[in-house]
Parts: C-alpha cells; sequence; structure tokens
C-alpha cells in the first residue's frame, strides 16, 4: 500500500504519542478512576495503530486481526474495569484515585 | 554386707525422705532417716570392734565406675582401722544429730527436707571416708560440700544464710582447686589414683621433680602441698577459715554435725589417710605444722572476744582442727585422728548444748543477753560442763583420770614438743592456745549460765529445759566426752598404737615420733593443765568475781580488742583484694561486654532490620499508579539497556 508522502514513520509516531498521552493520563490523573480506564483505552488503540500500520506496510494481514481481536478484549476490560469502578463506588462512596489506597504497606 | 549397709542406708534415707518425704508426712520421714542412721551407727561399732580390733584391711567392690585408657576406677570401699574409726565418729554423731534435731526442728515447716539433707550428708561423709581411691574421695569430698551448702542455707528465706551458704561453698572451692590438682598430679606421677597403688610408689618419685612455668619444684612435696590445699579449705584453716563461723547461720544441729565433728575433720582425715605420701615430702609436713599451730593460735585469740554462742564454739573448733593438724605435720598421726575422735564427742555436745540453750531462749544466740540460765536448764547446764571440762582438757597430770580433751590434746601439745620444731613454736602456740580455749570456754559458761541474768525478763520467765528427745543425744555425747579419752587411749596414741592403726597409717623410717612423744620433761606434761588453770581462773576473775573487768580490759586495749572481735580484718581484707575486684570485673563483663558488645551486636543487627524494612514499606504507597509508573520506568530502562548493548546478542 502507498500513501503519498505519508510513511509507516507517521504511524508510528502518531501511535507513540496516543500512548505517551495514556501514560501521562494514568500518572498525572489525581481524580477520577474512569479517566485512568479511558487513557488504558488510550494505549491499546495507539497499539492497534500499531499492529494495523504494520500489517498494511508489511502486506500481512496477521496484524490485522490480531488488531481486532485486541479490540475485543478492550470491549470486554472496558465492561469490566467500569463494573467494578461502579461497585467500589457503592462500597465506598468515592471513586476518587487517591482514596484507592489499600494496599499500602 | 554389712559395709554397704552402713554406707547406703542413709542413702536411701535421704531417698525416702528426699522425693518421697511430702507424701509421708514429717514425722515418719523423720523416723525413717533416724532409725536407718541408727542402724547404721551401731553397724559401725560392730565394724570398729572387728576392723579395729581384728587389724586386716577389708575392701569391698560395689562397681566399676570409669575406665578410660589408663584411668581405671571403681567403687570400692575399703574398711581399716583408719576408717573404721572415722565411721565410728559419722555414724555415731549423725544419728545423734538426727534424734535431736526431731526435737529442735520440730515447729520447722521443712522437715522433711532438712532430715533428707542431714541423710544426704551423711551418704557423702562416709562415701569419703570409706574411699579406696582418690577419685572416690573426691566425690565424697565434693558431696559433703555440697550437702554443708544446702544446710548452711536451710533457711533459706534469712539472706544472711543464703550468703554464708555460698561463701562456704566458694571459699571450698579453693581448697577443692588444689586438691583436685593434686589428684590430677598424682594420676600424671604415678599413672593411678589407688590408694594402694599410689603409696605403694609413692617412696620412689622422692628427689623427683616437677618443672612448672620455668620454676622446678620437688615433686612429691609440690603434690602434697596441693592436697593439703584441700585440707586447708574443707578444714577451715588458717586463710582459707573465714567460711567456718559464718557457717553458723545454719541450724544448730547442723553446725554440730557437720561444721564440727565430721565434715571439717576430712581434712585431717585426708591428710592421715595419705600420710604414705605425705611422710615422703617433710618440706610439706612442716607446712602442715605451721599452718596448724598458727591456726590454732589465731581462732583461739578471736573466739575469746566473740558475743555470739555459736561463734565462739565454732571458732573454737577451728582451732581445735589446728591442733589436729599440728599432730599430724610432726607425724603423730595417731594423735591427730583421736584428737579428731574425742572431739568429734565434745564439739557435738557443745554445740547440741549450745542448741538447746537456743531453744530454751527462744533464738537468742548473743551470749550478752543470756546469763543465770543454770537453775533453768539445769541438765543442759550440766551437759555443756562435761563438754566445756572434756575440751579444755581437765584430767589429773601423770595419771589416766581425765576428760576426753586431757588424752587427746595433751598427746599433740607433748608430739609438738617432742617434733622439736624451730624454736618449738607449735609447742608454744598451742600452750597459748589451751590458756585461751579455756578461757573462752569458761567464759562462754559463765556468760551463758551463771551471773545475774541480762535476759529479758519475759524469754528469762519462759525459759524451759529440752524434749527428752533432744537431751538423750546429749547425755550419750556426754557419755563419750568422759570416757572416749582413757578407754582409747592406750590403742591410739598409747603402747598398742602399732597393733591397732596397722597399716591404715604410715610412718617414716625417721619418724620416731610417737615414741619421743612420751619421753618429753615433765614440765611439758604439765604445761597444758597449767595452761587450762590458768585459762579458767582469769575467766572467773573476769566474769565472775570482777564483771566490771573486761569492759575496762576491751576500753584500755581498744585496738587490740576490735582487731580480735573483727577477726583480725580477715573478712574485710578478703573483701577488698578478691570479692571486689572479683565484683567489679563481673559488672564490666555484664554491663560492658554482655550488656554493650553481645547485646548491642544482636539488637543492633535486629533494629537495622527493622529500620530498612521501615524505609522500604514507605515504598509501598497503595497507590496503583505509582506500581504502573515503577513499571514503565523499568521498562524504559530496559529497553534503554538493550538498544545500548545489544541485549547479549552479540
Amino acid at each position: 500500500m502507498q500513501l503519498d508522502g505519508i510513511g509507516i514513520g507517521h504511524f508510528l509516531t502518531v501511535a507513540a504519542c496516543l500512548f505517551t498521552i495514556g501514560i501521562f493520563g494514568i500518572f498525572l490523573n489525581r481524580k477520577n478512576v474512569i479517566v485512568i480506564l479511558m487513557s488504558v483505552e488510550l494505549m491499546l488503540l495507539a497499539v492497534n495503530i500499531n499492529l494495523v500500520a504494520f500489517s498494511a506496510f508489511t502486506n500481512d494481514l496477521v496484524g490485522q486481526v490480531f488488531a481486532m481481536m485486541v479490540l475485543t478484549v478492550a470491549a470486554a476490560e472496558a465492561a469490566i474495569g467500569l463494573a467494578i469502578v461502579v461497585v467500589y463506588f457503592r462500597n465506598r462512596g468515592s471513586i476518587a484515585v487517591e482514596d484507592i489506597n489499600m494496599m499500602k504497606g | 554386707m554389712i559395709y554397704k549397709a552402713i554406707v547406703f542406708l542413709p542413702l536411701f534415707g535421704a531417698i525416702i525422705a528426699g522425693f518421697f518425704g511430702r507424701l509421708l508426712g514429717a514425722r515418719p520421714s523423720e523416723l525413717i532417716t533416724t532409725g536407718f542412721l541408727l542402724i547404721a551407727a551401731a553397724l559401725s561399732w560392730v565394724v570398729f570392734w572387728n576392723v579395729g580390733f581384728g587389724g586386716e584391711t577389708i575392701k569391698v567392690p560395689i562397681a566399676r565406675w570409669i575406665a578410660s585408657g589408663e584411668l581405671d576406677i571403681a567403687w570400692s570401699l575399703r574398711i581399716d582401722t583408719l576408717t573404721a574409726v572415722m565411721l565410728v565418729v559419722v555414724n555415731t554423731v549423725s544419728s545423734l544429730v538426727h534424734l535431736y534435731s526431731i526435737g529442735y526442728m520440730h515447729e520447722d515447716e521443712h522437715r522433711q527436707r532438712f532430715f533428707a539433707y542431714l541423710s544426704l550428708f551423711t551418704f557423702a561423709m562416709l562415701m569419703l571416708v570409706t574411699s579406696d581411691n582418690l577419685v572416690q574421695m573426691f566425690f565424697g569430698w565434693e558431696g559433703v560440700g555440697l550437702a554443708s551448702y544446702l544446710l548452711i542455707g536451710f533457711w533459706f528465706k534469712k539472706p544472711s544464710a543464703n550468703e554464708a551458704a555460698m561463701k562456704a561453698f566458694i571459699v571450698n572451692r579453693v581448697g577443692d582447686f588444689g586438691f583436685a590438682l593434686g589428684i590430677f598430679g598424682l594420676f600424671a606421677t604415678f599413672k593411678t589414683v589407688q590408694l594402694d597403688a599410689v603409696f605403694a610408689a609413692a617412696a620412689g618419685a622422692v628427689g623427683k621433680s616437677i618443672t612448672l612455668l620455668g620454676y622446678q619444684f620437688d615433686l612429691i612435696t609440690a603434690l602434697s602441698l596441693l592436697l593439703f590445699m584441700g585440707a586447708m579449705g574443707k578444714s577451715a584453716q588458717f586463710l582459707l577459715h573465714t567460711w567456718l563461723p559464718d557457717a553458723m547461720e545454719g541450724p544448730t544441729p547442723v553446725s554440730a554435725l557437720i561444721h564440727a565433728a565430721t565434715m571439717v575433720t576430712a581434712g585431717v582425715f585426708m591428710v592421715a589417710r595419705l600420710s604414705p605420701v605425705f611422710e615422703h615430702a617433710p618440706y610439706a609436713l612442716q607446712i602442715v605444722t605451721l599452718v596448724g599451730a598458727v591456726t590454732a593460735f589465731f581462732a583461739a585469740t578471736v573466739g575469746l572476744v566473740q558475743n555470739d554462742i555459736k561463734r565462739v564454739i565454732a571458732y573454737s573448733t577451728c582451732s581445735q582442727l589446728g591442733y589436729m593438724f599440728v599432730a599430724c605435720g610432726v607425724g603423730a598421726y595417731g594423735a591427730g585422728i583421736f584428737h579428731l575422735f574425742t572431739h568429734a564427742f565434745f564439739k557435738a555436745l557443745l554445740f547440741l548444748g549450745a542448741g538447746s540453750v537456743i531453744h530454751a531462749m527462744h533464738h537468742e544466740q548473743d551470749m550478752r543477753n543470756m546469763g543465770g540460765l543454770a537453775p533453768k536448764i539445769r541438765t543442759t547446764w550440766a551437759m555443756m560442763l562435761i563438754g566445756t571440762l572434756a575440751l579444755t582438757g581437765v584430767g589429773i597430770p601423770f595419771t589416766s583420770i581425765g576428760f576426753a580433751g586431757y588424752f587427746s590434746k595433751d598427746a599433740i601439745i607433748e608430739a609438738a614438743y617432742a617434733a622439736h620444731t624451730p624454736g618449738n613454736y607449735a609447742f608454744w602456740l598451742l600452750v597459748v592456745a589451751a590458756i585461751m580455749t579455756s578461757f573462752y570456754s569458761w567464759r562462754l559458761m559463765f556468760l551463758t549460765f551463771h551471773g545475774k541474768t541480762r535476759a529479758e525478763p519475759d524469754t528469762f520467765k519462759h525459759a524451759h529445759e529440752s524434749p527428752m528427745v533432744m537431751l538423750v543425744a546429749l547425755f550419750v555425747l556426754a557419755l563419750g566426752a568422759v570416757v572416749a579419752g582413757f578407754v582409747f587411749k592406750a590403742y591410739f596414741v598409747g603402747e598398742a598404737y602399732k597393733a591397732f592403726w596397722g597399716k591404715a597409717l604410715f610412718e617414716g623410717p625417721h619418724n620416731h615420733i610417737m615414741h619421743a612423744m612420751h619421753e618429753v620433761p615433765a614440765w611439758v606434761v604439765a604445761a597444758p593443765f597449767i595452761a587450762m588453770v590458768a585459762g579458767f581462773g582469769l575467766s572467773w576473775l573476769y566474769y565472775i568475781a570482777m564483771p566490771s573487768l573486761p569492759e575496762a580490759t576491751a576500753r584500755a586495749f581498744r585496738p587490740v580488742y576490735l582487731f580480735l572481735l573483727n577477726k583480725w580484718y580477715f573478712d574485710e581484707l578478703y573483701d577488698a583484694i578478691f570479692v571486689r575486684p572479683a565484683m567489679w570485673l563481673g559488672r564490666a563483663l555484664w554491663k560492658g561486654g554482655d550488656g554493650r558488645v553481645i547485646d548491642g551486636t544482636i539488637n543492633g543487627t535486629a533494629d537495622s532490620v527493622v529500620w530498612t524494612t521501615g524505609r522500604l514499606n514507605r515504598l509501598q504507597t497503595g497507590y496503583v499508579y505509582h506500581y504502573a509508573f515503577a513499571m514503565m520506568i523499568g521498562v524504559a530502562l530496559i529497553i534503554t539497556a538493550f538498544m545500548f548493548y545489544g541485549g547479549g546478542l552479540k
């Protein structure tokens, strides 16, 4: 596949940017667990872009199939994650990140 | 069989009363131990008759004890005349003390324990005197030390009793250390600890020397002195005597049995038993004489001014032990053992009499709070009088009429003269000691029984005679104190002594003291009598005729009085030289060595672990994103490393 002036490097750059945004979304976020879930989704999507891009540039469909798998898992993960958040809110009345530190040593 | 019964009956008694005393109750325990002891005492007299006058040495093997290379030790009983004499002394006095204790201790809650200890002591003492080898003797030696410790500290709720018990044990350790070294040395030299083998080989070791720390010592002299060190500790001789007066913290029957009649004479017995070794070490024998004479003199001086009735008798014991050692030192072993034999009777009598007085006075021991007791306790007074007459050696010179001490003590004084020590110091010290013996003995009698009473009116009014069970013991001992001298004199030191002792006591070829002591000038024979009368006269003058005199004398010679009252300041001296530095060292090792170094290291290690984990703990914040962040950084670092170093794929 050939796109004018747009090479694999551009795709990878976009994916890397998205991934980094996801990471910062996790780390800099102090407020809400849902933001963390969203950031995780963002990182998964960045990975998907990588998979699809490599698949297109190497003419190998396996990558795109794998991307579909990742989407499925991401959907399931979002569902479970949100369910946990809901349950947690019911129990604790808060889903602020700084309140979730029961594992503190 | 009869020999085994004598030795082991007290052990059975001790086991029964000691382990099953609670089950049986106090009275059965008393009866069992006392009964066994009475049987043993009766059998001892039979043995004394058979062996002492039969003359042969009997050996009863019991069991093999230690077999390791050249060291082969068997338990066996050696019964010869010397042993037979000791059996009689130990079992007779012990059985009477058992009997007496039934009355004396009747208010005590721990009577079973008391009787178990008494019987245990008797067993250990019998083990000591019947030993056929030095290791068995050492077993008995330590056994009596243990029993002495237990009995001195019997009233364990009294701190002073505990301290006295520990003091006795520790001071004895010093002597026992020497004794143990002596046994080691004998084994190293002769490759055996069997008494017969050692005796046979001793003559061959004369003139050999031993090198220690670059110095040459005469072997047999060094060994004898080491063994004598053990005797000094056990028999409370000068320098190692400090424990004996303090041992009076124990119950009075214990003082009579252990610290007058039997255990403290173990040293004398040991020197006599090992006479075949000592006879080859004339230099060591001179030391024995010197120590004995100095002890006799020293203890008598201290006895002059003591106020505690038991302490006076304790110092008297110490002094009389000195006499016995002088006898052994000059080679008159028979005289030493004779005095041991008679002394056991009258000193036990005096102690038990003192116990009777204390019993009557409701545990008052200070003679300054007594006086005028004779009409109240007439029987005890009579018995004490007999004991005092025997101790001071009352008798008619140049005849065979007198109390027990008259024969034995005079024999020792004559032997000391016949030995011709330098300047005749031994003889003169003993004569001066005899004056003082007489003085303090009569002082005790006068202060306790005569004059106007100084007791509290209430105590005095309730002073009562002891029960029959106590008095019986006094009667028997008084009989011994009266007749033991003239009945046995001929056998112990007189014409028949060679046949009587047989091979039990050894005399070197140059030792003629047993003959020479009968050929001393008349004034020497009369000297103890004069000393005795002088002491009595002085005492009468001081405490009956002019009761103000003692105080005036004490004031006039105040430094001397204080010196004597404080027992020549030996306790203070030892406290400064040994006790304090030892305490200081112990404290330094405890606080510094143990506390700071060892505990510091271990606790420091533990503390540092706690500190480190505390720090590490803080890393675990509980925030998931912190963990994720750490993971991220880790991944980044690993990838970077892979990029720079090729991940080890080169």
